[in-house]
């Protein structure tokens, strides 16, 4: 807030209080060494600047999680820390830390191990902490804008395959298209609630909204709805996650889906939630699209990272139900259903990243055949984690969903939910039918052996997957603190 | 609206001086230049390209590398030169906010120096 001005009109500003932020500035003067270590010792610091980046985004997930529960804003209302940032930041940090981890073996054999890796994630993870902690229209592009461009060349990682490249064009192209409705959209909110921040935007929309209001809204849903890559902005999710290199898509698939939706609960929470019936069929629509879209598109797939792809944009779906509702039970779902879909896609991949066999990478569902008897572990971990994705009870999957429906049906969106059912069978089927490859078909012959960090990934994934029903209450208790702290 | 007009009056002299000085120098060459045309001198200029030529050509990925290494400097630019201005009247906070956004950008010219950006061989 401007004191007083200066004797030109200059508004002086008081030093913010950088205490809520610390995490971010941690994050961020950590990654700036990192880079100027990286920029004099060349190539060989890759093995030391990864290590150090994992050290990095686990000290700030330490300091994230021992950081006060109130809410705190700094910056001139442009960033707060909550109960919710603090659950969401965990989320992303893990993710982000398995992901990378999970690179080294794989970029050493491809030969593309580069110190930059390691600093783009950090430098997307710092985005994504941003994008959750965002409070105001300008909070939200930034954020958003340091994740997608760290995202962005990171896809296109490894530079001399041509798959991989498109995989970075088509995201960049198609991002920037998402990012300039989102901008386009945040124009129209300013100039018609005449503030960027959240909560005077809320304030503002007291009185209902005029249509311009609701252009903007549509157009700042088309953007989060890209970034999430619900239907009918998905288009570019197979292609990338196919493209890019295998640790990458698992760090798309993980950490900046969680920062995304985190980022759409407090756009919609946040600044909209007092004209909720105004974007209530919007979400409900691209949530229903995208369960079924995921469900059908993926029945043909065999290839597996674009399986997993239309996995993604239906589990998405079914994330987005929960904020269809509009309620802290709404909200208090997409936690719990974030964090359950995070696990499961990091085993998932981990266990993608095990196919290789004469140091070639497998790719399509056909290669998984009879690794039950091959590789007893490592079957049964992937068969639980697609039973737990199909959402078959009791595994942490259906638990997801669960909390989900449970939360669309008590918000009176019954009808979506038994569609969310229906569109939750028609998935069971490729999932099913990986099962069935892996227990049923003749074995095709031995993977090479697992790297010992993807099989701690795989084995935590399995056992949580397996056993969360029995043991729920310390995700479902922290995701409902989390919630609580948005109302 | 006499007193708006008469504010302007800087700015009719400003143009009116531009087109002297602009004029002058386009005029002059025809009057004192030294004249050995040939043919890379009298084709139109355009970057290191042919002016009229197909759009789908290829080119060397330097010219992108450059245009954006340009392109952080000149916005530092545009941020620096409004600091500039009131900077007497910014006090610590803004003094220090500038040489935060400074040292960033430092590490970054470093990187792209020593992942050999700025060499044309």
């Amino acid at each position: 807030m401007p004191v007083e001005t200066t004797a030109s009109g200059i508004p002086i500003y008081a030093v913010p209080a950088l205490g809520p932020a610390l995490p971010e500035i941690i994050m961020a003067v950590g990654v700036l060494a990192l880079v100027l270590y990286g920029a004099l010792r060349g190539e060989r610091s890759t093995g030391v600047v990864t290590a150090a980046a994992i050290a990095l985004m686990a000290f700030t997930l330490g300091f994230v999680l021992t950081m006060p529960a109130e809410t705190q804003i700094t910056f001139a209302d442009a960033f707060i820390t909550d109960g919710f940032a603090r659950f969401m930041k965990a989320l992303v940090l893990i993710g982000a830390i398995v992901a990378l981890a999970m690179s080294r073996e794989h970029f050493r054999r491809a030969g593309i191990d580069r110190y930059e890796y390691p600093l783009l994630i950090l430098l997307a993870a710092i985005g994504m902490m941003v994008m959750i902690s965002a409070n105001d229209l300008i909070a939200l592009y930034l954020g958003l804008e340091l994740q997608s461009l760290a995202a962005y060349v990171i896809a296109s990682f490894h530079r001399d395959n041509a798959r991989s490249t498109e995989a970075g064009l088509k995201y960049f192209v198609l991002g920037a298209l998402a990012s300039g409705m989102l901008l386009y959209g945040s124009s129209l909110v300013y100039g018609f609630t005449g503030s960027v921040s959240f909560p005077e935007i809320a304030a503002v929309l007291t009185e209902g909204a005029n249509p311009g209001v609701i252009f903007g809204l549509v157009f700042i849903a088309a953007g989060l709805a890209f970034k999430v890559s619900a239907v009918p902005f998905h288009m570019w999710t197979p292609d990338v996650y196919q493209g890019a290199p295998t640790p990458v898509t698992a760090f798309f698939a993980s950490a900046p889906k969680v920062a995304a939706m985190a980022l759409a609960v407090r756009v919609f929470m946040g600044a909209f939630l007092t004209i909720v019936d105004q974007w209530q069929q919007i979400i409900v629509f691209i949530a229903v699209a995208s369960m079924f879209l995921g469900a059908f598109a993926a029945i043909g797939q065999r290839d597996i990272k674009r399986l997993m792809a239309y996995s993604s944009i239906a589990n998405i779906g079914f994330a987005l139900l929960g904020l269809a509702a509009g309620t802290q039970q709404g909200v208090e779902a997409v936690l719990v259903y974030m964090a359950i879909y995070m696990v499961m896609t990091l085993g998932v991949f981990a266990c993608i990243l095990a196919m290789r066999r004469g140091g070639v990478e497998l790719e399509t569902i056909d290669d998984l055949a009879g690794t039950a008897r091959t590789h007893p572990g490592f079957a049964f971990a992937m068969a639980m984690l697609m039973l737990s994705l199909a959402g078959i009870p009791p595994l942490a999957g259906f638990i997801g969903k669960y909390y989900a429906f449970w939360a669309a049906v008590e918000a009176g969106l019954v009808v979506f939910a038994v569609l969310g059912v229906i569109a939750s069978v028609v998935g069971a089927y490729y999932y099913l039918r990986i099962a069935k490859i892996i227990y049923f078909d003749e074995p095709v012959g031995a993977y090479e052996p697992m790297p010992g960090f993807l099989r701690g990934v795989m084995a935590v994934s399995a056992v949580f997957t397996v056993g969360f029903w029995l043991v729920p209450a310390p995700l479902v208790a922290a995701a409902g603190v989390a919630a609580r702290s948005l109302f | 609206m006499d007193n708006l007009l008469i504010d302007y009056l800087p700015l009719v002299v400003f143009i009116a001086l531009a087109m002297v000085i602009g004029g002058a120098l386009l005029v002059a060459p025809f009057v004192v230049a030294h004249s050995n045309p040939d043919s890379e001198k009298v084709s139109t200029y355009e970057c290191g390209f042919n002016a009229f030529d197909d759009s789908r050509m290829r080119f060397d990925i330097r010219f992108y590398l450059v245009a954006i290494l340009f392109i952080i400097f000149d916005l530092e630019v545009a941020f620096l030169f409004p600091w500039a201005v009131v900077f007497g009247e910014l006090g610590w906070f803004g003094f220090w906010s500038m040489m935060i956004f400074l040292a960033v950008l430092t590490v970054g010219f470093i990187y792209e120096w020593n992942k050999g950006a700025l060499e044309w061989d």
